[in-house]
């Protein structure tokens, strides 16, 4: 379960200046659901999302994760969960490399390499031996219909693809949750569908999803199982209500 | 430790893929990276293969050689000097020697004139170097005229030809008898070019110098000592074409390092973005950029060294033997024998490498300390 307590981020834009992009948010995301965060560009959405995954800590409150495992974190403790927050950057690091498999709007994926090395990248500092990183990803790529891809270098492939590289590469270090920032804004209505699709057995297969999109074919999904909306930073509204 | 290892063979590998990627780039840094090095190891090789020379044969030099001065120029010394300063307490041996230039017109080549004092060739022979023998184009029993002082020529024998391990000093060198050598300059018996001065222990060599310059004002010791200052101070890091050369290598390796550490380009810093929000920790990003310097740098290092071993070994420094090995219209054709200084190298090694190094990652410690949400709002 991830809990969001009354978190706020502002950020410095000059001494004397300041923006707040995400303003005294409490949300409770339990696993193995589908959560998404609607909204015009601007409400906030990508800043709460980069805040839950640990990309970056709040200005103030906690955000509490349970159910975590890391190597600080003691086995006794799990029951209770710990606040990401105020950890420093190496364990947030850590969390963020075994706790969340993140889907970028712009795909964010390595031009130059092959579908598979892109899709092993984010193991290689793990330590983990390559033959078994290379057998999970092969297996990724066939579920994702990509073998055909698999020593293709990623700037051959259509869009579809690149989604479902994205996806894969999300994948690779058996995260507890995906976490996708407007993962549709390239696609056609229908590789947008296939996404949902796609995603949607992630959520079957017990993934925590959080999205965060304008699309109404990602926030009209019947998969979602909590739509938020934002605007300025804050909730306006919840689905279904707290 | 072996999920440590795993991680920097897992880094490693993608190091070498990146800089596949990015080959023309990387080659042409490889390519300058190698010549400089290879310019700089080669003057290293070079300079200490001469000195190595040099050592060898001043190690047979006499320890003192007494020449006569008069207006400050050096003139033939009567042998009765010799006898007198044998006399000295400490002096073990004077042996005059005989010793000058000649100009051959024809070839317009100066060759080095010398009458030993052990095994002479007998009157009316001589013994010359392979420099000589090529450049007269001629070999063993044949016949030579050199012009005497007075415009007569002087029929000579060749009576042998120098083996060509010695050619460094011998290229230019023809042995004569004292006979032909007094016969051809019109030299009295009575006076020689110098005097080969040897002292029992080298450690009275200055007080045996010191008497000999008070028993004959008109002459000039030289120790043994002192030629080897000379050859170092002209051999040395410090001295002549070496310092102008390394000078200039070393500032063309400022220059690329400098225009590597100027920045990445666009695609490195958004790759390194990319990394950081897929779960690369800051020390990921630095570990891959430095075995991209290191791989560049450690094998353009090794290759320079290499292709400088060949050069100067296998080609006799083929590059710049005309701007190193001095003035001589006769240029010595020798293979230097290998000589390798490890501290030179190792200081050569850690003023490139590490440097450069150095100076591929700083710019990536500067990208890689972005926020890694900052991927997710390119």
């Amino acid at each position: 379960m991830i809990a969001l307590q009354q978190v706020t981020k502002t950020f410095s834009i000059s001494p004397t200046t300041s923006f707040t992009a995400v303003d005294n948010v409490s949300l409770t995301i339990e696993r193995g659901t589908m959560t998404i965060l609607k909204g015009p560009s601007g409400s906030g959405k990508t800043t709460l999302l980069a805040l839950i995954g640990c990309m970056t800590r709040p200005s103030s409150g906690r955000i509490m994760l349970q159910g975590v495992e890391t190597s600080f974190f003691q086995a006794t403790d799990r029951s209770e969960g710990f606040d990401s927050s105020s950890l420093p950057e190496r364990f947030l690091t850590e969390i963020r490399r075994s706790t969340f498999g993140f889907i970028f709007q712009q795909f964010n994926l390595i031009k130059g390499i092959s579908a598979l090395q892109n899709i092993m990248l984010p193991a290689y500092p793990t330590g983990e031996q390559q033959p078994v990183v290379r057998q999970r990803a092969v297996e990724l790529m066939e579920q994702f219909d990509l073998l055909r891809h698999c020593n293709s270098p990623v700037e051959w492939l259509s869009g579809g693809e690149l989604q479902r590289v994205a996806i894969a590469r999300a994948l690779i270090n058996n995260p507890i949750a995906i976490i996708a920032d407007e993962p549709t804004a390239h696609l056609d209505s229908q590789l947008s569908q296939a996404f949902m699709e796609s995603i949607g057995l992630l959520k079957d297969s017990g993934k925590t999803v959080l999205i965060a999109s304008h699309d109404p074919i990602v926030y009209n999904s019947s998969r979602a199982d909590q739509v938020v909306e934002m605007r300025d930073g804050r909730i306006v509204q919840q689905e279904p209500p707290v | 430790m072996h999920h440590a290892l795993s991680r920097h063979r897992n880094i490693l590998d993608f190091a070498l893929s990146s800089l596949l990627r990015r080959k023309a780039k990387n080659i042409s840094l490889f390519l300058v990276y190698t010549l400089i090095i290879f310019v700089i190891a080669s003057l290293i090789f070079f300079v200490q293969a001469l000195k190595r020379e040099a050592a060898l044969l001043l190690a047979e030099a006499p320890d003192m050689v007494v020449q006569r001065m008069i207006a400050g120029r050096h003139d033939l010394i009567p042998t009765n000097y010799g006898e007198k300063i044998s006399a000295i307490r400490g002096v073990s041996e004077v042996t005059p020697r005989l010793w000058g230039y000649y100009y051959d017109p024809v070839f317009q080549a100066n060759y080095t004139l010398l009458a030993p004092d052990t095994a002479p060739p007998p009157p009316g022979s001589i013994t010359i170097g392979s420099g000589v023998a090529r450049n007269l184009r001629i070999k063993t029993d044949d016949l030579v005229t050199f012009r005497s002082y007075s415009g007569t020529p002087l029929l000579l024998t060749v009576s042998g030809i120098m083996p060509l391990h010695s050619e460094l000093v011998s290229a230019d060198l023809v042995l004569m008898a004292a006979e032909d050598f007094q016969a051809m300059f019109r030299m009295p018996k009575d006076v020689a070019t110098d005097l080969a001065v040897t002292v029992a222990n080298p450690r009275e060599l200055v007080t045996v110098a010191n008497k000999i310059v008070e028993l004959f004002p008109d002459t000039r010791p030289i120790l043994k000592s002192e030629l080897l200052r000379t050859y170092d101070s002209l051999f040395d890091w410090r001295g002549g074409m070496m310092v102008v050369m390394l000078a200039v290598a070393l500032f063309s390796f400022v220059i690329f390092a400098w225009d590597k550490a100027s920045g990445l380009s666009a695609e490195e810093r958004k790759e390194i973005g990319i990394l950081k929000s897929i779960g690369w920790e800051t020390g990921d990003v630095l570990l891959l950029k430095f075995w991209e310097g290191a791989v560049i740098s450690l094998t353009a290092f090794l290759a320079g060294v290499l292709l400088a071993y060949g050069h100067v070994f296998f080609s006799s420094a083929a590059l710049f033997s005309h701007a190193l090995k001095g003035w001589a219209i006769l240029y010595p054709q020798f293979r230097l024998v290998p000589t390798i200084d490890g501290y030179q190298l190792s200081v050569l090694f850690v003023l490139s490498v590490l440097p450069y190094t150095a100076a591929t990652i700083i710019p990536a410690w500067l990208a890689a300390t972005i926020a890694p949400d900052a991927a997710m709002r390119s």
